[in-house]
């Protein structure tokens, strides 16, 4: 297995890492936004709670979200191994540097670190609260007991009448575009995916990506604010 | 015309270097070199200590000179640096001159750099082995125009250095991926396809050169236009390398 340690710690393999777990996460966040939109349908919450029902208790969902978990830091430990080696590449900087590439492109490190936070406090006021009540450690979530589900869509509601909270979430999901632009079509080079025939299309296809999906996410908490 | 010169000055690698002012008088067709030539001249009447950079053919094409002109490698143009001119800058302008920076590039005096870890990376794979004798005959082996036509454009490398200066992380991805794509594309380079892979990737990591984040500046900055296909070329043929290399086995001496 020595050889597959070294392929891993290679610069390359580190950033094959960065890649693959940053693919798995780019289809993560579109099952995330499909169930997510059923918030926007105006039927006091059934379709949310029903998906919400099912992906915590289906075992295959379940499973995933744990690969789900184990991908997220492997995507933040790597690119801190990663960002330490590069900053050791260049110990001198220059006294005037006139960039040439895209900000995103140089700025991934930043725009993820506002992601990572934004996880935190996205992932302490949803999937914590309704994980601590789920497991009977006090009720943050009301138990629906018509319907026999726990009732995250009155807490959603409820979160998202913050205004701070939904400028949070639209600024995140601005820096998630930002880091998708370039992320997308980077990752597909870094594990040698480039063709004439394909690669055009897969730069169109994770522009369009970087800016659908976050859309998609941000007009959730506004639509709800607004609503009131 | 007449510009303002901001040059990094630095005794030795051990030194403290800064930058320090400098004016020259030149005529717009001279090239950025002729520009520091005329410089020296004036330097050394003086008495003082010429400015030390690097240059060799002045014809763009044997990857000596590098400067990191305005905050760009090669200065303004796609270029080498003997091939830029001064036509391409204002009169009056400041020009800041700076030697690449890299912790794989250590600083010997001034504006040169030690780019000997490029050599030893191409020690590493960069060749194919190749029997003694009479000459093969030319065209023996067929190569189709778009692969051949691909290699020589991995080859036009001329390692100066440049996506290395380049690079935010002080990579030097594209110049490895250049030379492992100009032989992997060719049916010549397929015996030592893995092992060139493996061993000059190995040998770029142990220089000290940061990882690939796709930004691209490499391949703007290239003075050659090495495309950024070849480092997709190059991970693809690591990965396979390390995923289906063979450790060498012993042989025995037969009767």
């Amino acid at each position: 297995m020595n050889w597959l340690v070294n392929a891993l710690t290679s610069t390359i393999g580190r950033k094959v890492l960065m890649a693959l777990s940053g693919l798995f996460l780019i289809l993560f966040l579109v099952v995330h936004l499909v169930g997510n939109l059923q918030l926007l349908k105006s039927d006091g919450g059934i379709a949310f709670n029903t998906y919400a029902k099912f992906m915590g208790h289906n075992p295959l969902i379940q499973t995933v979200s744990i690969l789900n978990f184990v991908f997220i830091l492997t995507h933040i430990f790597v690119s801190l191994f990663l960002t330490l080696r590069n900053s050791k590449a260049r110990p001198h900087g220059y006294a005037y540097v006139n960039n040439s590439s895209t900000w995103s492109s140089r700025n991934m490190g930043i725009l993820g670190t506002i992601i990572l936070v934004f996880l935190v406090v996205h992932l302490v006021n949803f999937w914590g609260k309704m994980k601590l009540t789920d497991f009977g450690i006090g009720s943050y979530v009301e138990h629906d007991t018509t319907q026999d589900y726990l009732d995250l869509y009155t807490t959603t509601k409820a979160a998202f009448q913050d205004w701070w909270l939904v400028l949070l979430y639209v600024v995140s999901m601005i820096a998630l575009a930002f880091h998708l632009s370039h992320g997308f079509q980077s990752a597909f080079r870094t594990i040698g995916v480039n063709h004439p025939k394909y690669t055009p299309f897969l730069k169109g296809l994770g522009l369009a990506f970087s800016i659908i999906v976050p859309a998609g996410f941000a007009i959730i908490p506004v639509y709800m604010f607004l609503q009131g | 015309m007449k510009l303002n010169l901001k040059i990094w000055r630095q005794s030795d690698a051990s030194a403290s270097g800064k930058l320090v002012d400098y004016k020259v008088d030149i005529n717009p067709e001279m090239s950025f070199l002729e520009m520091l030539d005329v410089l020296n001249e004036e330097l050394a009447r003086k008495g003082e200590d010429p400015v030390a950079f690097d240059h060799d053919c002045r014809e763009g094409i044997c990857g000596a000179c590098s400067l990191y002109i305005n905050g760009r490698p090669h200065g303004p143009m796609q270029t080498t640096t003997c091939q830029l001119h001064m036509r391409h800058f204002k009169d009056g302008e400041t020009i800041i001159i700076e030697p690449w920076r890299a912790a794989a590039f250590p600083l010997l005096k001034d504006l040169v750099v030690d780019r000997s870890a490029f050599d030893r990376i191409n020690h590493a794979g960069g060749f194919v082995s190749v029997n003694t004798g009479s000459a093969p005959d030319a065209n023996e082996i067929l190569i189709p125009k778009t692969e051949s036509d691909e290699a020589f454009n991995s080859a036009a490398c001329i390692g100066c250095g440049a996506c290395v200066a380049a690079c935010k992380n002080a990579s030097a991805m594209l110049f490895v991926s250049a030379k492992i794509s100009h032989l992997a594309l060719l049916p010549q380079g397929q015996p030592e396809r893995e092992r060139r892979a493996e061993n000059m990737v190995a040998q770029m990591d142990a220089e000290g050169f940061g990882a690939c984040t796709n930004t691209g500046a490499c391949s703007i900055e290239c003075p050659k236009g090495i495309s950024m296909s070849n480092i997709a070329l190059m991970n693809r043929d690591f990965i396979f390398a390390s995923l289906t290399s063979k450790p060498e086995l012993k042989v025995s001496e037969g009767a």
